[in-house]
């Protein structure tokens, strides 16, 4: 049978393949942390599902030695339904970007995030289409230029977290492809959590995007640049003598400057609510972008509500219950049926 | 009769004559709301219960909501039946009825002149003669042409129900029963069948109003004096057995669900709603309790990319859609060609280009089944000949998929879809059982080495410790499987998936043709064609035509024989509801100077098309 899963190690997670991104990628520390992960969760090696697109991050599953499926562009979240549909046990994961998962890809994201099919998704978001060699994609900032948009983006780049919570997501974090210890904090919390957990992750494409993320990256500016979100806490963020706080009235958020002893609870910061009902806190959340506001981290939303395959399990075995198994002579012969001879 | 004549003639209460026939086809006509497809069904039922042989074809409006009384709103089924083997819903009705005057329009020059046209005389108005595009009144014309029978429907049907308090709306709504009890008269059919369903079927007022309106038609047929005789049509020689009618969509539903059974594999459905494939569907949604997963997909891609990786998962995947849902997935298809995954893919196909026709007849993507994917992307391609042989090639396609791990096309069409025919129950029992062996073992594993003799790859599922594997699309090193760009790799890689897919003739039987085994002429065909054809290959050859024909039920890898088969004949005539795809391929293959014979027009072939087909290859007048 299986290995003691105890004894697994990161080791027993990596393939035998030479890794083949750009020196320098942020994929490379987001696989290490993956790996490092993985003999923690508590499943056999065999029941892993690595799942992915097309595009540079989706070359992550030749690198686990775990199942894989490197799929076509875009439809990963189709694929990876498919396979949690029809194995419920599995522990099925998405690796995509944001061309792959918000452009071509964007369809059937919106649809598996709805249906909340017991996946984690794993969005490499570098602001930039790497395999294709530096054309803008979906999340590059109005302006850039490169070698598709000589003159500058014209269409508004879209939000990965606020396209998430848009379709209903049960489960978005934001991390940072550096930040070792808080990535694999939100991996593990998004393998804990049942239903589609869907994780953005900043990530450096020294390429064609160098220095995209580099304020929450750097841990000297990452203090100012980020807001790291902690369940039942304060929305505090900023270094000594430049601490702040989020306050949100109504859905709108303000940036509300702390004396370095001042009780932020006290002075009106909102107190984070990963659990809150309405999507809309955690949309405001999203919302908060440099310059004015920094980018939070963690967990911004985690609801519990049924996964699609468990309630489509629950259909079969309700219509065996009610019906028992199927059998094939008598559906043949339903309807009407007459003899001859 | 003319219409103002009282309903029920008085004294004619002894028995009236019946007449035998050999053979009789039926054309109800009307709008999509007057309960045509119904009153179709039901005639089938109780014609096949009568031990009759049938065949039947529904024919739906595009428009679900078309303006009433309009030739677009139009709603037909045609059912032929008789007392010995038919294969068609026939070219032409002898019988019509017709609702309005849309239908009439739209019917009349498929019945047979001097045939019976019975007409709902309430809706011939000059309001509706306007609807339906007549500038005058048709009725004399078809006094002429035709035995016309005027009956006062809609006045009958109120005059039945009166009593029972339901609104004028309600009670008009029966009309389609009181057409259903006058067939049924007519031909001599029992009603209790439908009048079980009835009950079961509705409640309160509506359900006696029904069952009055039924009886009340069947009554009006047996006094009133336009119809001095019934008509008979005795049971058709049949092999014995247990039957029920089947479509070829519910037969294509079942077989799945069969292969699922005797494979003992569940099956995982994605499918996204297309015209006419949906009916499969809808039938697969129902048996959960046979562990049937459907997954109603966001498109068409998500559909197939589904059902590819529950295959991956290691259940049996299954996609169904129609022509411009088929062109969707292609790509994802090239990927399980690669992967070599087991799949099967149904496209019921439909006409034209892009939206087309879409409840129409057409068998035109052959060519983009064999070849519409980009590059060298081979794979086995079915097809099933009638209705009820759409469960026995959903069987075989999964079968196909599993021992080959290749995806596998079948190739259905919106004719068999919906046409109808008796079908001799299988004993399930006795369908062959094939296990699925997957690999387990981790000694010597690696994802692409082959089975000697069939060339497939191991199926190895996630769950199975160490037999860990990453596949995808990026060409494959033979044997290890690892992502390899080696010029020379992907030459014997291209090579061996074509080998594959070659080697399953090995389960291909040759074919038989019908009518003779060598001669003059032989007509080549696949798919829901074959009732047709086979029939003008009969009535060719009891006229003393030379002629034979063959069905292609595998398109791909072509019948082991068929090179041979062809060149038995001396001329060969390939007929097809396409521009001339079969035809091309088969002279590609065998360089055989085949002509083709071709229809374009939404509809299926007439008899008569392929007999004049066959008489100008044999150079007869026809
Ligand atoms: S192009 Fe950019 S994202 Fe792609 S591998 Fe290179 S550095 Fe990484």
């Amino acid at each position: 049978m299986s290995e003691p899963i105890a004894k697994l190690s990161k080791k027993d997670f990596e393939s035998d393949q030479e890794v083949r991104w750009c020196p320098g990628c942020g994929d490379y520390s987001v696989l290490a942390n993956v790996q490092r992960v993985m003999p923690e969760l508590g499943l056999p090696r065999e029941n892993f599902v690595f799942v992915s697109g097309i595009g540079c991050s989706s070359r992550f599953p030749y690198y686990m030695n775990t199942y894989g499926f490197h799929t076509i562009h875009g439809r990963a979240p189709a694929f990876a339904t498919g396979i949690k549909v029809a194995r419920p046990e599995l522990s099925v994961w998405v690796i995509t970007g944001d061309g792959d998962g918000l452009s071509i890809g964007g369809n059937h994201m919106l649809h598996v995030i709805r249906r909340n099919v017991d996946l984690q998704i794993l969005l490499f978001n570098n602001r930039i289409y790497g395999l294709t060699k530096g054309q803008y994609s979906p999340t590059s900032r109005l302006g850039m230029r490169n070698k598709s948009v000589p003159m500058g983006v014209i269409d508004a780049p879209i939000e990965p977290i606020a396209f998430a919570l848009g379709a209903g997501a049960t489960f978005v974090a934001r991390t940072v492809d550096v930040d070792a210890p808080a990535l694999q904090d939100v991996l593990r919390r998004a393998h804990e959590h049942k239903g589609t957990a869907f994780v953005e992750i900043l990530q450096n494409c020294p390429v064609y995007n160098d220095g995209e993320w580099a304020a929450i990256e750097d841990k000297k500016t990452r203090v100012d640049a980020g807001l790291p979100l902690e369940h039942g806490q304060p929305l505090v963020f900023g270094s000594k003598g430049q601490r702040r706080g989020i306050r949100i009235e109504h859905g709108v958020p303000t940036v509300v400057p702390l004396r370095d002893d001042e009780d932020p609870v006290a002075a009106g910061i909102t107190v984070h609510d990963e659990k809150h009902e309405s999507p809309a806190y955690a949309f405001a959340l999203a919302t908060l972008a440099p310059p004015v506001f920094p980018i939070p981290t963690g967990v911004l939303r985690a609801v519990e509500r049924p996964s699609y395959e468990r309630l489509l399990e629950d259909q079969v075995t309700g219509a065996i219950a009610a019906r028992g198994p199927g059998s094939l002579a008598k559906l043949l012969h339903s309807g009407d049926t007459w003899t001859v001879g | 009769m003319s219409s103002s004549q009282g309903p029920i003639a008085s004294g004619s209460s002894h028995p009236k004559k019946s007449q035998r026939l050999d053979r009789v086809a039926i054309r109800f006509a009307g709008d999509s709301g007057d309960g045509v497809q119904l009153t179709g069904t039901k005639f089938t039922e109780s014609t096949a219960l009568a031990g009759n042989d049938l065949s039947t074809l529904p024919d739906f409006p595009a428009e679900i909501r078309a303006p009433a009384g309009t030739l677009a709103g139009v709603s037909g089924y045609q059912i032929h039946f008789a007392s010995q083997d038919i294969r068609t819903p026939a070219d032409q009705a002898d019988v019509l009825v017709a609702f309005n005057p849309a239908a009439l329009r739209a019917c009349l020059a498929d019945v047979r002149s001097g045939g019976l046209v019975i007409i709902n005389s309430d809706t011939f108005t000059e309001k509706n003669f306007e609807r339906a595009g007549y500038s005058e009144d048709p009725l004399p014309d078809a006094r002429e042409r035709f035995q016309l029978v005027e009956v006062p429907v809609t006045r009958l049907t109120l005059e039945a129900v009166r009593d029972l308090g339901l609104s004028q709306r309600e009670a008009g709504r029966s009309k389609n029963f009181f057409a259903l009890g006058l067939m049924y008269w007519l031909y001599g059919r029992p009603l209790e069948s439908t009048f079980a369903w009835i009950e079961s079927r509705f409640e309160g007022e509506v359900r006696e109003a029904n069952i009055r309106v039924l009886k009340a038609g069947y009554h009006f047929g047996e006094t009133s004096e336009v119809f001095p005789v019934s008509f008979e049509v005795p049971r058709a020689k049949i092999e014995p057995g247990t039957y029920r009618n089947i479509t070829g969509n519910t037969a294509l539903a079942y077989g799945c669900v069969a292969a699922s059974v005797t494979m003992d594999r569940p099956l995982v459905v994605g499918a996204y709603p297309i015209t006419p494939a949906s009916d499969v569907l809808h039938e697969l949604a129902k048996h959960r309790s046979f562990g049937v997963k459907t997954v109603q997909a966001e498109d068409e891609i998500a559909a197939v990319s589904a059902a590819i990786g529950a295959s991956f998962a290691g259940m049996l995947g299954l996609t169904v859609t129609s022509g411009p849902g088929f062109l969707l997935k292609q790509e994802a298809i090239n990927l399980a060609v690669v992967a070599e995954l087991p799949l099967v893919i149904v496209d019921v196909q439909r006409a034209g280009p892009s939206t087309g026709l879409p409840t129409k007849e057409e068998q035109a993507d052959l060519l983009c089944a064999l070849f519409g994917r980009s590059s060298d992307s081979p794979l086995p391609v079915l097809a099933p000949a009638t209705p009820s042989e759409c469960f026995s090639v959903m069987l075989e396609a999964f079968r196909i998929a599993v021992k080959y791990m290749t995806p596998v096309v079948v190739l259905s069409d919106s004719y068999l879809a919906s046409s109808a025919e008796p079908w001799r129950l299988p004993d399930v029992a006795a369908l062959p059982r094939q296990g699925i062996a997957f690999r387990t073992d981790p000694d010597g594993f690696f994802p692409y080495l082959r089975d000697t003799e069939t060339l497939a790859r191991p199926w190895a599922i996630p769950g199975t410790p160490g037999l860990e594997h990453r596949i995808g699309g990026l060409e494959k090193q033979d044997g290890k499987g690892n992502v390899s760009y080696l010029p020379e790799n992907h030459q014997r890689m291209t090579d061996l998936r074509h080998a594959k897919i070659a080697g399953i003739v090995q389960d291909v039987p040759p074919v038989e043709p019908y009518g003779a085994t060598s001669g003059k002429l032989l007509v080549v065909g696949w798919g829901g064609t074959h009732g047709a054809i086979t029939t003008a290959v009969d009535d060719a050859r009891a006229v003393g035509h030379d002629v034979a024909s063959v069905h292609l039920r595998h398109l791909n890898p072509l019948p082991p024989n068929l090179g041979e088969v062809l060149r038995r004949f001396d001329r060969v005539l390939v007929a097809e509801l396409n521009t001339g795809q079969l035809w091309r391929l088969l002279r590609a293959e065998f360089l055989v100077d085949a002509q083709s014979l071709t229809k374009v027009q939404g509809q299926p072939f007439r008899v008569s098309d392929l007999r004049s087909g066959i008489d100008r290859m044999l150079g007869v007048a026809s």
